[in-house]
């Protein structure tokens, strides 16, 4: 089984030299600790930058200068910053290569829910709703059930929808899952030490072995 | 072109219950809050806020909302105020939210002198409900109509006494394309410029844009999730 960090490290293998990548708050942010320095890959953060670089040393924290998560940050050499509207208009027109983020669930034909359980909690969708719709390439990194135990990854999407029919992959701490394209959670990979049968258990929606 | 005013007070001046501003900011990152403190001391009510989000509790529209001076609030993620989610689950407040990128793209819209835009996102959501859609080229596509607000209230880094603005970093955020959108747009600046002194190649926002500007007596700029290595 992985743990977040290993979730992480095992998406930014998905990651490849030249690309433009989004990353979203949560497991998604860990992604970039772990993408290789051989690597030349520009993080863009929809509030509006590209070439995000670590958290700044403590005492060098500047308030102008967050992510999309709020977190302070730092710039690399060649960053670039520009407005919210310019920053969504470069994910719209797909110059964004890859887009990782979370979810409450996701259904077997790709949709995602993220942004909203009815009655109980209403954060809203940021930015997450403009990046489903546009990207063509979108990894979920998400835990496999919730806190109740029951499965993420479903039949059909019980929650208020983000996007229809988006997501390309997810990774959680049992595995790696395609979703194929006429529908169904195709297993890629096992995380160490779980089984098919493990994740047979956790998972309501179709699995293809 | 003087557009210089005495600060926040006068800054403010003209905006009365009932009526629609936008807010500047990304979190609590670029706020205007030297506007937000005069209006949090004026006795404005009924309000529809237009902002990426909601403040925090004791900070940008998060003492607004403690007022109770917001009738509606239209924003993209509200995820880090509770006094605002105590409003919204009792239904003592109206909320709209809405995408960040057709947020941003509703005030460009705006400023551009387009009353529509056209965005996949959201479609096939309860966000596509009662909107008309389009398909271009086999893509579905969501009718997003431009914003109309009354004042548009905005912070810079620098400006000049004829309304030039330079916004500095992620502080710039939605600022510019709300700046290009009120009826009245409000600029507070760190620095107050006479015209010359900015490099008209480095103008964000041209003053044309600006009917008021001032600079801002105090900032905070509180930071929100102080991260460090």
């Amino acid at each position: 089984m992985w743990n977040k960090e290993q979730i992480a490290e095992r998406i930014a293998l998905e990651i490849k030299d030249g690309y433009y990548v989004n990353l979203g708050i949560g497991i998604p942010t860990l992604v970039a600790n772990y993408i290789p320095d051989t690597m030349d890959v520009v993080l863009q953060s929809e509030n509006g930058l590209l070439g995000m670089g670590p958290f700044p040393f403590a005492g060098e924290e500047d308030a102008d200068t967050i992510n999309a998560g709020k977190q302070t940050i730092t710039m690399l050499p060649g960053s670039a910053v520009f407005d919210s509207a310019m920053s969504f208009g470069m994910i719209r027109a797909k110059k964004v290569n890859l887009t990782i983020l979370g979810a409450m669930e996701v259904s077997e034909n790709g949709d995602i829910a993220n942004w909203k359980i009815p009655g109980k909690m209403v954060k809203g969708m940021g930015g997450a709703m403009d990046l489903v719709a546009s990207a063509d390439n979108i990894i979920v990194a998400m835990q496999h059930v919730n806190k109740e135990g029951e499965s993420k990854l479903l039949p059909q999407c019980t929650l208020p929808l983000t996007g229809v029919n988006c997501v390309k992959k997810i990774v959680t701490e049992l595995g790696v899952f395609d979703v194929l394209p006429e529908g169904g959670f195709k297993v890629v990979e096992c995380a160490p030490g779980v089984t098919l049968e493990d994740i047979r258990k956790a998972t309501k929606g179709k699995l293809v072995d | 072109m003087n557009k210089v005013v005495s600060g926040a007070e006068e800054a403010i001046a003209g905006i009365t219950d009932g009526m629609t501003l936008m807010l500047g900011g990304f979190g609590l990152c670029g706020l205007p809050e030297n506007c937000i403190a005069a209006l949090v001391k004026s006795n404005i009510k009924e309000l529809t806020c237009i902002s990426n989000n909601a403040g925090v509790d004791d900070f940008g529209i998060g003492l607004m909302l403690k007022q109770r001076q917001v009738k509606k609030m239209i924003a993209s993620y509200v995820g880090e105020n509770a006094e605002f989610e105590r409003q919204l689950l009792s239904g003592e407040l109206e909320v709209e939210l809405i995408p960040q990128g057709t947020l941003a793209t509703r005030c460009m819209a705006t400023g551009y002198g387009m009353p529509a835009i056209f965005t996949p996102a959201g479609i096939g959501t309860e966000i596509a409900i009662g909107k008309e859609v389009r398909n271009f080229n086999g893509k579905d596509y969501l009718m997003e109509m431009a914003f109309d607000a009354d004042f548009a209230i905005v912070k810079a880094w620098k400006g000049d006494t004829a309304g030039n603005l330079i916004y500095k970093s992620t502080a710039r955020n939605f600022n510019p394309v709300m700046a290009m959108a009120g009826k009245i747009t409000i600029a507070e600046v760190e620095e107050l410029v006479e015209p010359g002194e900015l490099d008209p190649d480095h103008i964000h926002t041209p003053g044309i844009y600006v009917h008021r500007i001032f600079k801002g007596e105090d900032y905070e700029k509180r930071i929100e999730k102080r991260t460090v290595r």
